[in-house]
């Protein structure tokens, strides 16, 4: 008797030991998180409001996405002050506006509420960590990698971009002239950057001088999910169709018809649904006190593996994703 | 003065009914959620209807002389464009302000101009400077933001009167609203927009300055539009040209749900400034319970409808009953 008494105390005292040391390694349980996206209803935030929610799931939380239809700073504000007074833990928010929101947010980090940003940053001081899509040198490189796998690292090859002054595309541009100086490159020659205006008119002309131009021309990088659009509608309707490739940043939605009908081998961007997964475990993660949004904190971020935050509070999702015909339907956005 | 008293009293009967549906609407809200019924919730609710409630009192002016200004969210997002634009040239502040409130008043005057100069309907008039002026206001700052205000200043946007839950901006609400409805209503010109309202010609023949009034409800309501760009600015601490898009609804909506009839001559401030908040109590308690948006827009727009079947229902049931009251032998039980 005496006997077991002893045993049952020693396997309560290493339970509850182990209960201790694993309360400081996971999530608290029932944390509430809400996303406030830029607007409800668009197919790029639902998709990575799937990717929340299935992390919030997994997390055994509380979560919920509200949001105003219309894309103003203004609406965006008042939801805020709701989540305030409705407790929240955790406010997952895509920013309309890079200042707007500052001061709510404030308010919202002094009473407690952890704030992550995903998709769309505030200006700092506004939130603990950001979790970003992709750095600007990941973005410009994998797009010149996809492009040479299409076309053999060999010919000549273009850029239709945005508008001339575009900060991201400029950036990116800046990357890939970088990227192609080195030797796996030798081959291949930029021979013209071409400006869409981000206009899909202005953009289908422009693919369309070009082809005139430099009839060699043996593909395109298109880092802007207008001009790619417009690119492909140009090639998908003349001779050039399969044999000009076409690739850069666009959204599976409207570039599905281009990949099944053959104009376009695959293009890229990053998975919305794995930028809302990592931004849930991010908001997790510092609710629970894991981390505060420091740089080298680590967290563990479920399938996605272990993330850690990056300069100014920001994490990295990572490469982009290839949309080609083998998983492209996979996609809805 | 049998005449005028009639519609007075059937509107002190709607009135009394947005009274009535905001108390309702208070307990909706209370039993929707706990934290309703709180200080800083209050205090959100109010300060996000600042702008739409000190617009609506000078288009219910304009309302009530049988106008009405559909430019009033351009003027406000010109004006915060010209705000941003002066700040990031390092324009003193109140320079800039006073820059800002005189451009206002210059758009309402040009409306104002168009619509008694040119005789031309206001309707029209400011459908047109809607576009004219948010165009000039993406002219002036294009897509960019002004975001680097001094905290002095933002804080006059979106701070709390010390030791209250009082947004500072309420503050200058609750003023000019009093300016407001004494104006409307214990003055000599107040009365002028009623008449004016009811019957312009007979208004005129009476020795009424129409025009001369009719433009100085204009430059009023750009004006008050200049004023509430500047808190707008302040509380976002975001100047851009697509500020306040689309506020011009909200405003005309709690207008006349307020009870100012659409035909003018009709209309007081208490009604306005109830119908403002009745707006703004649901809208925020559906919020706080999770309403979807979708809802949340149904319900806004269901209530529009009311704000102009409501009033003229129950002007109507005041005209039968007046009838039957009329037909009744003098004596007669009811």
């Amino acid at each position: 008797m005496k006997h077991r008494t002893v045993l049952l105390a020693a396997l309560t005292l290493t339970l509850g030991a182990a209960a201790v040391a694993t309360a400081q390694g996971t999530l608290k349980k029932g944390i509430t998180i809400a996303f406030l996206p830029k607007q409800v209803n668009n197919p790029y935030f639902t998709t990575a409001w799937k990717g929340g929610q299935a992390a919030i799931k997994e997390i055994a939380g509380v979560g919920k996405q509200v949001g105003p239809s219309d894309a103003g700073a203004s609406s965006q504000v008042s939801y805020i002050n709701t989540l305030l007074a409705q407790r929240q833990n955790a406010i997952v928010v895509s920013a309309s506006d890079t200042n707007a929101l500052v001061p709510y947010l404030k308010r919202a980090m002094q009473q407690g509420v952890k704030v992550v940003t995903y998709d769309s940053d505030v200006a700092v001081g506004g939130r603990h960590v950001f979790v970003s899509q992709a750095s600007a040198d990941t973005i410009a490189r994998d797009q010149v990698k996809i492009l040479a796998k299409q076309i053999g690292s060999k010919g000549e090859i273009a850029i239709l971009s945005a508008t001339p002054n575009a900060t991201n595309q400029n950036a990116w541009i800046k990357v890939m002239q970088e990227e192609l100086q080195k030797p796996q490159y030798k081959d291949m020659k930029l021979v013209k950057i071409a400006y869409g205006n981000d206009d899909d008119q202005k953009s289908f002309t422009e693919m369309q001088g070009m082809m005139q131009a430099y009839p060699n021309l043996k593909g395109v990088i298109s880092p802007t999910t207008v001009g790619i659009s417009a690119a492909a509608r140009y090639l998908s309707g003349s001779p050039y169709k399969g044999k000009v490739a076409l690739t850069g940043l666009g959204t599976p939605n409207q570039m599905r018809a281009f990949v099944k009908n053959g104009t376009v081998q695959g293009f890229a961007l990053w998975n919305p649904e794995e930028l809302g997964y990592l931004a849930s475990y991010a908001a997790a993660a510092l609710v629970s006190g894991q981390i505060t949004g420091k740089e080298g904190e680590k967290f563990s971020a479920g399938k996605l593996g272990q993330r850690t935050i990056g300069k100014d509070g920001v994490v990295i999702l990572g490469p982009l994703t290839v949309f080609d015909k083998a998983n492209i339907d996979k996609f809805n956005f | 003065m049998s005449v005028p008293n009639r519609p007075r009293r059937s509107l002190l009967g709607w009135e009394s009914t947005i009274l009535a549906l905001v108390v309702v609407a208070l307990l909706m809200g209370s039993a929707l959620h706990d934290a309703f019924l709180t200080g800083p919730n209050l205090s959100n609710l109010t300060s996000n209807l600042v702008e739409i409630a000190l617009i609506a009192l000078t288009m219910t002016l304009v309302v009530i002389a049988a106008e009405i200004d559909l430019s009033v969210a351009s003027i406000v997002g010109m004006c915060s464009a010209l705000l941003g634009v002066l700040w990031a040239a390092q324009v003193p502040m109140p320079l800039a302000i006073l820059a800002t409130l005189t451009l206002g008043a210059l758009a309402g005057f040009l409306n104002g101009w168009l619509v008694t100069r040119l005789g031309l309907p206001s309707l029209a008039v400011t459908i047109g400077t809607l576009a004219l002026y948010r165009g000039l206001a993406y002219a002036l700052l294009g897509d960019r933001a002004v975001a680097d205000f001094p905290p002095f200043w933002t804080n006059l946007g979106f701070g709390l009167v010390p030791g209250t839950q009082i947004p500072i901006p309420a503050v200058a609400f609750v003023l000019l609203a009093i300016i407001t409805a004494v104006v409307l209503h214990a003055t000599p010109f107040g009365r002028s927009l009623y008449a004016i309202g009811a019957n312009e010609v007979a208004a005129r023949f009476a020795g009424l300055r129409v025009e001369r009034t009719k433009l100085l409800l204009f430059i009023l309501s750009g004006l008050m539009s200049a004023f509430a760009a500047v808190i707008y600015t302040f509380r976002f601490s975001s100047a851009r040209a697509d500020n306040a898009a689309g506020l011009e609804l909200a405003v005309i909506a709690a207008v006349l749900l307020g009870g100012v009839s659409i035909f003018g001559g009709r209309g007081s401030v208490i009604g306005v400034i109830a119908a403002v908040f009745l707006i703004g109590i649901i809208q925020n308690a559906l919020t706080l319970a999770d309403v979807p948006n979708e809802i949340l827009t149904i319900v806004t727009g269901l209530l529009l409808i009311l704000s102009v079947l409501g009033p003229n229902l129950a002007a109507r049931f005041k005209t039968a009953r007046q009838q039957r009251l009329n037909t009744q032998p003098q004596g007669g039980t009811l």
